[in-house]
């Protein structure tokens, strides 16, 4: 059965408009509720499976992630490790038990786990002219174009945060922060500040 | 006053602009492109503070950040202490003193930001002297990622403090021209006031760059004033330059005595004039030129004296054509004066014609030769060689990935260091993977290279007076003369590195930028040994110091440490509760009603839910997911007990061990599938579980098919206890039946709330307070919706929520003990009382094979017991000793254990503790004491579990 989706309530609900005072020095929204799913499997051919289930072929290189269309709209799928990636459908509907029975029947009997974590983190976009200077601040990870093109996919600390950085569009300056949940408000906190000079710049 | 020694053209400097600056009370003005030094030599100030340990004056050495003595602390516009006047850049309004060697930190809140950011390059060039420029341009051609960073608030290096032609054009112009190509160039990075003080591992350096001090009250508060970059470059060029080197002679402390190529500085970067008439002491050519500069300003150069046989005889025919007279083969054996040089006493060395005079003078220019700046380069690890012509150590080796050009090498002249510059860009740019363009020619420099070499000399021969103190110093800041490098070889000491720390030479805030190839020097000379077999002291971060401000960042404030909240965050704060932190989290401690302690608030809390019902938010507990063929093994070998046998539907409660058999955490574990548990840990071990299982999975057990996933966030977790939860769960799981008969203690149900259109939930009962009671797990997303709900179905059984404090005290009240308040590393699963949680059974899992030890068997290990204080009023302190007699003995006083946990219970209508003791077991109804203050407090020994003991109220 599908969820109710009235009575839900995500991380960054109480800092939006904060978020959203950051541009055009930055521009930060939450998208909330999206359905993710952590998968663990190494078998070839159940990762095909998968794949084909979804409308997207799971990333063969690491530190990146593929994106594609299916039953399930868009769906991306990020390389967390050698045999662990995370499944997301960006479609508003829930769709945490279709894509997990769909997953599920990929994976068949091959060795693996599916595991809804839709909730363990949310997802912030990130954009703008200055959001390479701002990840900056608290990234190791080099994000210049030609070390981190389009459609990579790092997990890192960002500040102190753990987090996981999307390169959405490289050329555009688009980026996307998976965060855990309990670690949103303080990112935001530390996003708000990291843009203080940047706004005054631009003021 | 006005400026006296100020020129009236030259310099760096915007005469049009002054500047008002306040030093040891005292206006004066200066202008921008001003040090802090070279306007208080413009004023004729030359004094500057007090030696740390024996009160003399002490003034200005150098020109740049190794200088040792001109220390000074900041007041306005905010207090900072132990800067050198070299490395302030003047601004309008600030206010200083010299210092007696030490500061005061600001006793208020720094206003100011400070942060960090993160670069990456393929080839990083410290130093935009003239190597580092030619070395940037070359790679920077080459089309890679370059960052150029230099200490100074403009490029040049070197070159800002001479007036030299470059081919046909003046340096600077050749300057300026580089540095706009490099801005324009994209992919390049020129970070100017940035000083590169750490090289490490794998190219990372780091550098701090002073961003707004220069602006000083115009500082904007929302620009960072000091910013620690974190540089990662794939090849390194150190074009780091030299700093010069003093010579040691008796009284060479006193203001006025100068390093001679830092006068130069002052004079054609500052247009300053250090005195009025000065005696350049030297053992090489350079110092000829600064006094040839110097003269042509107006300086009147008595003599130089210069310690080689014979002078060089066309800067000596320079010098005489300006009325300098040149001494060969002579010393200056002292000086006089007090607050400022006054006088120079000067003498041949033995074998040399003359006599021993001495010349007035107001200032004592210095030059024993040049130490190339090998500081980063000795970080990265590139080992050093003694280079006896110049009597300092060169890099000794190559590096693969840092490369070093210009006069850190020992390079003398300006042409030879364009050229390395050039070679070193080029091999970094080709290493990093790019290939350079051809390259325009270098230009040729118009200064001719050293007639002859300099002589090395240490410290001028001769002792101080029988008696005297000896004044010859070698480290200006740490008052350490050559007496007290003769004391530690005299002690023995042969090494560097020990003279060092008994001297403490080095050690000042300018880690012997100037005094510590002299003390090489000294001591290879007092040990008759060759100096290229010594091994110099490691030079270490920082290069120059940095402010833990600095270090700190933006970390400081709510930022220090991250906060992590629950979704229900937000209904607690609104409800007014007091939080605990749990490692990283934010916890209800106590929800106070208005007007209620804790005491209070906590006994009502209690008493809620032993008589009624009350609701928890638990959703911190750590959740792991473990899907697989093999997980119902894997638990059985990482608890004590046996998981596999657990059916689908179930829970079971379980304790992990370390390989040492000590209790690490516990928690639950639900069986959802024949493939498929999921675990709870604690709070603060949600992290530590789970590398743990990653551990045993990855390195041991790699042939199991288990995998592990976090959970913990996904779900929010209330606990529903008390005699009326079932009420409350049946209002709000209208599909769930909660009957004792059809949903038992230890069994979970999946099941979907009554809360909008319909929330899944997963319903478990168990219960950590002994009372009827049901963990209600739905995702976060509706964690605060189903927390109102559950509220609301609560409010006709008056629902309290409760904090953690509660939890503990109901807990305890059942002897449940807690994981790191009842544990500490050294207690077993048996001293708690939990010997049917270790499986007698199965074949092995982590720990048993410790459960044998001898040291685990011993009847007097410390056990879980509970203690009732004779007075039922009487709270133990957490934490207090426990030992057996009514009066302490003399110590060593035999200590039998310590209170772990202490509360006043609701239920109990008393106080109670927990408490780890030797022997504890055997001990119940035992009488012993607790020291409170100067009390002893007598109390009983009972079992661990004080409240129902038969549980009967665990089925409502």
């Amino acid at each position: 059965m599908t969820a109710d989706t009235s009575s839900r309530t995500s991380p960054l609900t109480a800092w939006a408009d904060r978020l959203a005072d950051l541009a055009p020095a930055l521009t930060a929204v939450e998208r909330p509720f999206l359905t993710q799913l952590t998968v663990r499997v190494s078998d070839p051919e159940a990762v095909v499976a998968m794949g084909e289930a979804l409308g997207v072929a799971f990333p063969a290189a690491p530190c990146t992630f593929t994106r594609g269309g299916g039953p399930f709209g868009d769906v991306e799928v990020l390389w967390l490790g050698p045999d662990e990636f995370l499944v997301v459908a960006r479609s508003e509907l829930d769709l945490r038990v279709p894509v997990e029975d769909a997953l599920r029947a990929a994976l068949g009997p091959a060795r693996g786990a599916v595991v809804d974590t839709s909730a363990q983190r949310t997802t912030v976009a990130l954009s703008g002219p200055h959001v390479r200077d701002v990840l900056a601040h608290g990234c190791a990870v080099d994000l210049h174009p030609s070390a981190a093109p389009t459609g990579t996919c790092v997990q890192t600390l960002l500040a102190r945060a753990g987090v996981i950085i999307q390169v959405v569009d490289a050329e555009a300056d688009m980026f996307t922060v998976l965060v855990r949940s309990s670690f949103a408000e303080y990112l935001a906190a530390w996003l708000s500040d990291a843009c203080v000079e940047y706004r005054a710049a631009l003021s | 006053m006005s400026a006296t020694f100020r020129l009236p053209t030259g310099g760096l400097i915007d005469r049009d602009t002054a500047l008002r600056f306040t030093f040891n009370g005292r206006s004066m003005t200066g202008h921008p492109g001003d040090t802090l030094a070279s306007a208080l030599l413009a004023n004729g100030v030359h004094a500057i503070g007090t030696s740390v340990r024996y009160g003399r004056p002490r003034g200005i050495v150098a020109a740049g950040s190794e200088d040792p003595t001109s220390l000074v602390q900041i007041e306005r516009p905010f207090p900072e202490p132990m800067l050198t006047a070299t490395t302030v850049e003047l601004h309008d309004g600030l206010v200083a003193y010299g210092l007696p060697g030490q500061g005061r930190l600001a006793d208020e809140p720094d206003p100011a930001r400070y942060d960090a950011k993160h670069v990456h390059c393929d080839v990083l060039v410290v130093g935009a002297g003239p190597a580092g420029l030619v070395a940037a341009l070359t790679a920077a051609r080459g089309g890679g990622r370059v960052v150029v960073v230099d200490e100074q608030d403009r490029a040049g290096g070197a070159l800002l403090g001479t007036r030299e032609y470059l081919g046909e054009r003046l340096s600077q112009e050749w300057v300026a021209d580089i540095v706009a190509e490099l801005r324009g160039t994209p992919g390049v990075l020129v970070l100017d006031r940035t000083t590169a003080f750490g090289v490490y591992q794998d190219g990372f350096v780091l550098a701090l760059q002073r961003r707004t001090d220069h602006l000083g009250f115009d500082a904007p508060a929302d620009a960072a004033r000091q910013r620690v970059w974190r540089i990662r470059a794939r090849q390194t060029v150190l074009a780091t330059g030299a700093h010069e080197r003093p010579v040691v002679f008796a009284d060479n402390d006193r203001p006025g005595i100068m390093l001679a190529g830092s006068a130069r500085t002052f004079l054609h970067r500052y247009g300053v004039l250090p005195g009025t008439r000065a005696v350049v002491f030297t053992t090489n050519d350079s110092a000829y030129r600064a006094a040839i500069d110097l003269a042509r300003a107006g300086l009147d150069v008595a003599t130089v004296v210069d310690a080689r046989p014979a002078a060089p005889s066309v800067l000596a025919a320079r010098c005489s054509a300006r009325g300098i007279e040149v001494r060969a083969g002579h010393v200056v054996t002292g000086t006089e004066g007090d607050a400022r040089v006054t006088g120079v006493r000067i003498a041949p060395l033995p074998g040399a014609d003359g006599t021993p005079e001495t010349v007035d003078c107001d200032t004592l220019l210095v030059s024993g030769g040049w130490n190339p700046v090998v500081h980063l380069f000795s970080q990265a690890r590139g080992m050093l060689r003694y280079d006896s012509g110049l009597g300092a150590f060169v890099p000794g080796e190559e590096l693969p990935t840092v490369r070093v050009a210009g006069s850190a090498t020992g390079a003398l002249d300006l042409t030879s260091c364009l050229r390395q510059g050039r070679a070193a860009g080029l091999a970094a740019a080709l290493a990093a993977g790019f290939a350079p363009v051809d390259e325009d020619e270098l230009p040729v420099s118009g200064e001719r290279t050293d007639e002859q070499p300099g002589t090395v000399m240490w410290r001028v021969p001769g002792e101080p007076r029988k008696g005297a103190p000896d004044t010859r110093f070698v480290d200006f800041q740490r008052d350490a003369t050559v007496s007290d490098v003769l004391r530690a070889t005299d002690a023995g000491l042969r090494s560097l590195e020990h003279v060092k720390r008994y001297t403490t030479i080095g050690t000042a805030h300018d880690q012997g930028k100037t005094s510590g190839m002299i003390t090489a020097g000294l001591v290879a000379e007092e040990l008759g040994v060759e100096l290229s077999e010594q091994r110099p002291t490691t030079f270490r971060p920082p290069y120059t110091p940095v402010s833990f401000a600095a270090l700190a960042g933006r970390d400081r404030g709510e930022l220090h440490d991250p906060v992590r909240v629950t979704a229900q965050h937000p209904w607690h704060v609104a409800r007014g509760a007091l939080f605990e932190d749990v490692g990283q989290w934010k916890r209800p401690w106590y929800f106070p009603l208005p007007g209620e302690d804790m005491d209070t608030a906590v006994l009502r809390e209690c008493r809620a839910a032993r008589e009624g019902v009350a609701l928890m938010d638990a959703s911190t507990l750590g959740k792991i997911d473990l899907q697989g063929r093999d997980v119902g093994s894997f638990l059985d070998m990482l608890y004590t007990n046996k998981m596999s046998s657990l059916k689908v539907g179930r829970i079971r409660y379980g304790v992990m061990c370390g390989v040492d058999g000590m209790v690490i955490d516990d928690g639950t574990v639900i069986r959802l599938a024949e493939d498929r548990f999921l675990v709870t840990t604690t709070t603060g071990n949600a992290a530590t579980v789970l590398d743990w299982m990653e551990e045993w999975l990855q390195t041991e057990w790699p042939h199991l098919d288990v995998y592990a996933t976090s959970v913990t966030e996904h779900w929010a977790t209330f606990p529903l206890v008390g005699p009326r939860a079932r009420d409350v769960l049946a209002g709000i799981a209208p599909d769930l039946d909660v009957s004792n008969g059809a949903f038992g203690f230890m069994e979970w149900r999946d099941t979907v709330l009554d809360v909008g259109a319909g929330v899944p939930a997963r319903v478990c009962r168990i219960s950590f307070s002994g009372e009827l009671a049901y963990e209600i797990n739905v995702t976060a997303w509706h964690g605060l919706a189903v927390w109102e709900a559950l509220m609301a179905a609560g409010e006709r059984y008056g629902i309290t929520p409760y904090g953690t404090e509660t939890m503990h005290v109901l807990r305890a009240e059942k002897g449940y003990p807690i994981v790191g308040q009842e544990t500490d590393a050294t207690v077993t699963p048996q001293d708690l009382g939990m010997s049917w949680a270790v499986s007698k059974k199965k074949a092995d899992f982590i720990g048993k094979r410790s459960f044998a030890r001898a040291e685990n068997t011993r009847p007097d290990r410390k056990q879980l017991v509970g203690l009732l204080p004779v007075d039922p009023q009487v709270r133990l302190p957490e934490g207090a000793q426990v030992v057996g007699t009514d009066r302490l003995p003399d110590p060593p006083v035999p200590m039998l254990g310590h209170v772990t946990s202490s509360y006043r219970s609701a239920a109990l209508e008393r106080t109670f503790a927990l408490a780890v003791v030797r022997s504890g077991r055997e001990r119940l109804g035992e009488t012993l004491y607790v020291p409170v203050g100067d009390d002893l407090v007598p109390v009983t020994v009972t079992e661990s579990v004080l409240y129902d003991k038969e549980g009967a109220r665990r089925d409502g």
